[in-house]
């Protein structure tokens, strides 16, 4: 699914990624981790295309990335900041991602299950935070791709939708798909996630089971272990 | 075929990026300051030459102006939406031209409907005045395309806000004001020797004294040529300087469109 070998990158003279190499070949929802500034972000947009590596090669469905642009029908984006044209209806905004996409979609299913009927017509602009980030949500699962990548989904959710959130995720997860996630809250991470790929200076830290990280920390919880992670010394 | 796929990707970004625009309180404000303004100086002028005049002093600083703040504020606006469409299965060019097109069309809308209404209303198909209007607005509608992609492309180089928008404005008032200024001192300061060549590469590079010797040397009215407009006339005749100042404007639109669609190819989001 996504192959990355040797993946460097600075951003002027600050290194974000050192050499990081990460293969992810099976479905399932992986918890991209990692404290503030440890390249959560940069490897996410660096897969994504978004952001163009200084050496190392990524692939994705066996296809490398770069100069192409084709291999993002096959991924999915939430992104992290939910900001759209202020002066389109929602409406227009769903059709203009479906006419660039030219995939086939449910959105009407996820209108209902967030209960956007009443918002389709007005403006986006005149939306609430939490009202972007569903019609964000929307946008992001619409579509019928093998790669997921999630940016801190939660941002601004109510508790009902958390509940949905959680269901698709975990619907997605039965139909075989790879699902990236980020996200801050462990709780969250706690639920949904099968494997955490722990980031740190740069490179990956840990990889493997929630299991696996409460045994390797010694840790009851996740937010315990996860927080133990990056003071105790490394015996992997 | 590919290059056709291309395209549509980027006329639909295009679309949406126009239909966005149109619906904004700006470019109501905007149009209605054309129409009102037609309006007030055919109606109280009775003279469209006269109008056509004091219209293109008003065009030839106000568009670039719009034009700049318009650009930028867009490019910034839209950060997250780029980002969200940079994710999209669509070229990089494509992104940026549709985004670009959309600015520069709705502003160029705004001013062709703004000054055209009036214009027809009061007769214009019937004057010999027609081609100098169409001209007025060819022009108008260059220094928009120009001045946005100057914009985006001011706003592509600085992250940050505040200096991106201070580089702009900086930048329509060196060259619609600061500019001459500096022309004409430099042409008092070196009378003596032969300066054609030098105030006619001086014009060319400034898209704004372009404009206003392409207009000009079109109504042929010598008293308001000055200096550079009466060098061009003599250098090229009329014919051949209309080609030539509407080429360079030509040339002033696709060099900054091309060096954003390159510089944007390699740029990290």
């Amino acid at each position: 699914m996504i192959h990355i070998e040797g993946l460097h990158k600075k951003f002027g003279k600050n290194p974000v990624l050192s050499g990081l190499d990460l293969t992810i070949n099976k479905e399932g929802v992986f918890a991209v981790l990692g404290p503030n500034g440890s390249g959560k972000t940069t490897l996410i947009k660096s897969i994504l295309g978004m952001v163009v590596p200084d050496k190392g090669t990524i692939s994705v469905q066996g296809e490398p990335i770069k100069k192409n642009w084709k291999y993002r029908k096959e991924i999915d984006y939430l992104p992290q900041i939910a900001n759209f044209p202020g002066n389109l209806k929602v409406r227009e905004l769903i059709r203009m991602i479906k006419d660039l996409r030219q995939s086939p979609s449910d959105e009407d299913r996820l209108i209902a299950l967030f209960k956007l009927e009443p918002f389709l017509d007005k403006k986006l602009s005149t939306l609430s935070g939490g009202t972007k980030q569903k019609v964000n949500i929307v946008l992001a699962f619409m579509f019928d791709s093998p790669l997921l990548i999630l940016d801190e989904p939660t941002t601004g959710l109510d508790p009902a939708s958390l509940i949905h959130l959680k269901e698709l995720i975990r619907e997605q997860r039965e139909m075989k798909k790879t699902i990236l996630i980020t996200s801050h809250i462990m709780q969250f991470v706690a639920e949904v996630s099968d494997v955490i790929v722990y980031l740190l200076e740069g490179n990956i830290y840990f990889k493997g089971s929630i299991e696996a990280l409460k045994t390797k920390t010694g840790q009851t919880d996740l937010e315990h272990a996860i927080a133990a992670i990056a003071t105790r010394p490394s015996h992997a | 075929m590919r290059p056709l796929q291309l395209d549509l990707a980027m006329l639909k970004i295009l679309k949406y990026s126009f239909y966005d625009l149109i619906r904004s309180r700006w470019s109501y404000v905007y149009f209605l300051f054309y129409l009102l303004l037609g309006f007030v100086l055919l109606f109280l002028n009775n003279d469209v030459s006269k109008a056509i005049i004091t219209l293109m002093n008003v065009i030839i600083l106000l568009v670039p102006l719009i034009g700049t703040i318009f650009g930028i504020m867009y490019f910034y606006n839209s950060k997250e939406f780029t980002e969200l469409l940079l994710a999209q299965p669509i070229k990089r060019s494509s992104i940026f031209l549709g985004q670009y097109f959309g600015v520069a069309g709705s502003l160029t809308l705004s001013l062709v409907l703004g000054l055209g209404i009036p214009f027809v209303l009061y007769g214009l198909f019937k004057s010999d005045a027609i081609f100098d209007f169409t001209l007025l607005l060819v022009t108008g509608a260059f220094l928009t395309l120009i001045f946005t992609v100057l914009a985006f492309n001011i706003a592509l180089s600085n992250e940050n806000k505040i200096k991106g928008f201070g580089y702009a404005v900086l930048l329509w008032l060196f060259l619609a004001v600061i500019y001459d200024g500096l022309f004409l001192m430099s042409l008092i300061l070196f009378k003596e020797y032969p300066l054609d060549s030098f105030s006619l590469g001086a014009t060319m590079l400034n898209p704004i004294d372009l404009s206003r010797t392409l207009i000009l040397l079109k109504l042929d009215i010598s008293a308001l040529l000055g200096y550079t407009g009466a060098v061009f006339k003599k250098f090229f005749g009329t014919d051949q300087g209309l080609l030539i100042s509407m080429l360079m404007l030509v040339l002033w639109t696709v060099l900054p469109i091309w060096r954003l669609v390159s510089v944007a190819k390699k740029k990290d989001f």
